[in-house]
């Protein structure tokens, strides 16, 4: 079983449309799962029906019980984050300021201050209309995107497709560089990285490789849009040239990726021209040099 | 002023609206004693600066605050690994070690260890550049060194720093970083109105919707903009009207607008039903931050 993930730098550049797509064309052989926990859309293109539901607790908040408080103002003194205040007379602590860090639960001498799980977010299994699991999550306001959730993921989709003997997981990954990224990159097999020719798109693409290269990682590039400025798609080829990084397509800009979007498809389903060709012969790449 | 543009998810067009809405303002200002600052807080990929050439007139390494294990000291207590809530510190028997990355400065360790064995010490996280455009346009960016793995805290130390430098005379201008987690809470904190800029697509739907959550559990004040109005369907539109959230700014969908952004350039002087739309968001902006006040 091997793992594909796909990157962009920074959103809007059509991850989500082409790992759909992919999802689409590899169907039985594989687990999709969506990692980008903070704004999952996969489901929206995938109709998913859900199998399991599960909350998922990750990190601690901490709340001042009123009873027992000497009112020594410990608490409020050792936390960083200005996250307990005196109201009315009684300490209370914000849970959007709390760290959850339990500096305030350790000094406090009557032991008023209790501790509970943070609810981090829901979890969920799926099965979608290409006949394969999506394993997906979504994050709760305010919890914290420290990449466990996606961790939590992406270690799922891993055991549904040994269960299930499918060849790949495919990784819709959060966007960015931080630390979700860091948690669906580390250990996957193959990186498709997604950009656009943009400014923006060169500067996030040389960003992102620099992670994969630390990682040590295979990867290859889809370049979206790729005609909206042919000048800054030849400079990205030059880089992808220099850095050994093959090119698995080039598509151009077309209202029909959103126009599939607003119909809930994927493109290779709407589309049965040269836009499916393209996303086919990409796949097909991917698949090989995945299983080289 | 603070207003604050974000968008449940990346790629909608935050920058283009923060830049462009800059461009035009710091037009508007000019003479009058009022200026814009734009500050991408975006820390992990902060892209305003690519539109935005200036003269560099400050530059600030910024930093956090680790335990440093002094080995002279410690008496292998095991205090501190008992504290830590992230894992950051670990009891190896023989030593004890620290992994910055996961650690949040809480200082526990550190103030508990009773030896004096854990000082807290400083550790870079990025860089703050501000530029001068002209007397009335400033423009400022963080940016995370590759490696850090939080943004938050960077983010809140560039949110201070303008306050701290920024008077009334400003008005300014944040562009958020994606999501709805805690990059994104941390940098609308001191915002007066927050933007949220959207697509009409089914996708953009869904992400305004996270958005708009997230404003509404921080109790801030938001309008939608949005963006590439032309393609998809009316569900934003409609969703809005029935929730009385109001819609100040279209930003029609152009082919030309892509290639523009592509290059680099702005759009609000060369594309006269761009700048309309700019206009019209900042009469917007007044009145919804007039009804505040
Ligand atoms: S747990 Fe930490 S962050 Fe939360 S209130 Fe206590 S000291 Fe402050
Ligand atoms: S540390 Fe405990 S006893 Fe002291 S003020 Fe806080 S809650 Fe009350
Ligand atoms: S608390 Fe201080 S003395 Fe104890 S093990 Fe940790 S560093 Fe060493
Ligand atoms: S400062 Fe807090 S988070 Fe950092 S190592 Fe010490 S206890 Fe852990």
């Amino acid at each position: 079983m091997k793992e594909i993930v796909v990157l962009s730098g920074k959103g809007g550049a059509g991850k989500t449309s082409i790992t759909a797509a992919f999802a689409a064309l590899g169907a039985k052989d594989l687990v999709l799962a969506d990692c980008d926990v903070d704004a999952a859309d996969m489901h929206l293109l995938t109709a998913p029906e859900i199998q399991v539901e599960e909350d998922f607790y990750s990190g601690k908040v901490y709340e001042v019980k009123t009873d027992g408080c000497v009112h020594c103002f410990k608490c409020m003194k050792v936390c960083h984050f200005d996250a307990v205040s005196h109201i009315d007379g009684e300490f209370v602590i914000d849970p959007m300021e709390c760290e959850g860090c339990g500096y305030c639960y350790q000094v406090c001498p009557t032991r008023t201050i209790e501790m509970h799980p943070r609810l981090a977010g829901k979890f969920y299994v799926s099965n979608t209309r290409f006949g394969n699991t999506l394993v997906h999550a979504r994050l709760g306001i305010a919890a914290d995107n420290s990449g466990k959730l996606v961790t939590k993921v992406r270690e799922e989709a891993k055991k549904m497709a040994l269960e299930q003997q499918k060849k790949y997981v495919l990784v819709d990954a959060s966007p960015g560089i931080g630390c979700p990224v860091v948690a669906s990159l580390t250990g996957a097999h193959f990186v498709v990285m997604v950009t656009e020719p943009t400014v923006s798109g060169l500067h996030d693409l040389s960003r992102v490789y620099e992670l994969i290269r630390k990682l040590k990682l295979k990867s290859g590039c889809i370049i979206n849009k790729a005609d909206i400025n042919p000048e800054m798609a030849g400079q990205i080829k030059q880089f992808l040239e220099e850095n050994d990084v093959p090119l698995l397509a080039e598509l151009p800009y077309d209202v029909r990726f959103t126009e599939a979007i607003s119909q809930a498809k994927t493109i290779v389903e709407y589309d049965q021209g040269a836009l499916r060709e393209k996303l086919v012969k990409a796949w097909e790449e991917v698949r090989e040099l995945t299983d080289k | 002023m603070q207003i604050a543009i974000a968008s449940g998810k990346g790629g909608t067009g935050k920058t283009t609206l923060a830049v462009n809405l800059a461009v035009l303002l710091s037009e508007k200002f000019s003479g009058t004693g009022q200026k814009v600052l734009l500050a991408d807080l975006d820390v992990e990929e902060p892209n305003s600066g690519l539109f935005l050439k200036g003269d560099l007139i400050e530059e600030q390494v910024n930093y956090r605050m680790v335990p440093d294990w002094k080995e002279d000291k410690c008496t292998l207590c095991k205090r501190c690994a008992n504290v830590c809530e992230f894992n950051a510190l670990a009891f190896l028997g023989i030593s004890v070690m620290i992994f910055p990355e996961l650690c949040h400065s809480c200082y526990a360790c550190s103030d508990l260890c009773p030896e004096d064995a854990l000082p807290m010490e400083k550790r870079r996280m990025g860089v703050t550049r501000r530029y001068r455009l002209n007397e009335s346009l400033e423009f400022m960016e963080s940016r995370i060194d590759i490696g850090v793995e939080q943004a938050t805290p960077l983010i809140e130390q560039t949110r201070k720093y303008i306050k701290e430098n920024y008077d009334d005379q400003w008005m300014v201008l944040l562009d958020s970083p994606p999501g709805t987690s805690c990059p994104v809470m941390e940098a609308v904190k001191d915002a007066d109105l927050v933007l949220l800029i959207t697509e009409p697509t089914p996708f953009g739907f869904h992400d305004l919707k996270l958005a708009m959550d997230t404003m509404g559990e921080l109790g801030k004040k938001y309008a939608v903009v949005i963006n590439k109005y032309g393609i998809g369907n009316d569900e934003v539109l409609h969703y809005c009207e029935q929730k009385q959230i109001p819609v100040i700014g279209k930003l029609p969908h152009l082919t030309e607008a892509a290639v523009l952004y592509s290059k680099g350039k702005n759009m609000v002087d060369t594309l006269p039903a761009i700048r309309n739309e700019i206009e019209k968001i900042y009469s917007g902006i007044l009145k919804l931050t007039e009804d505040r006040a």
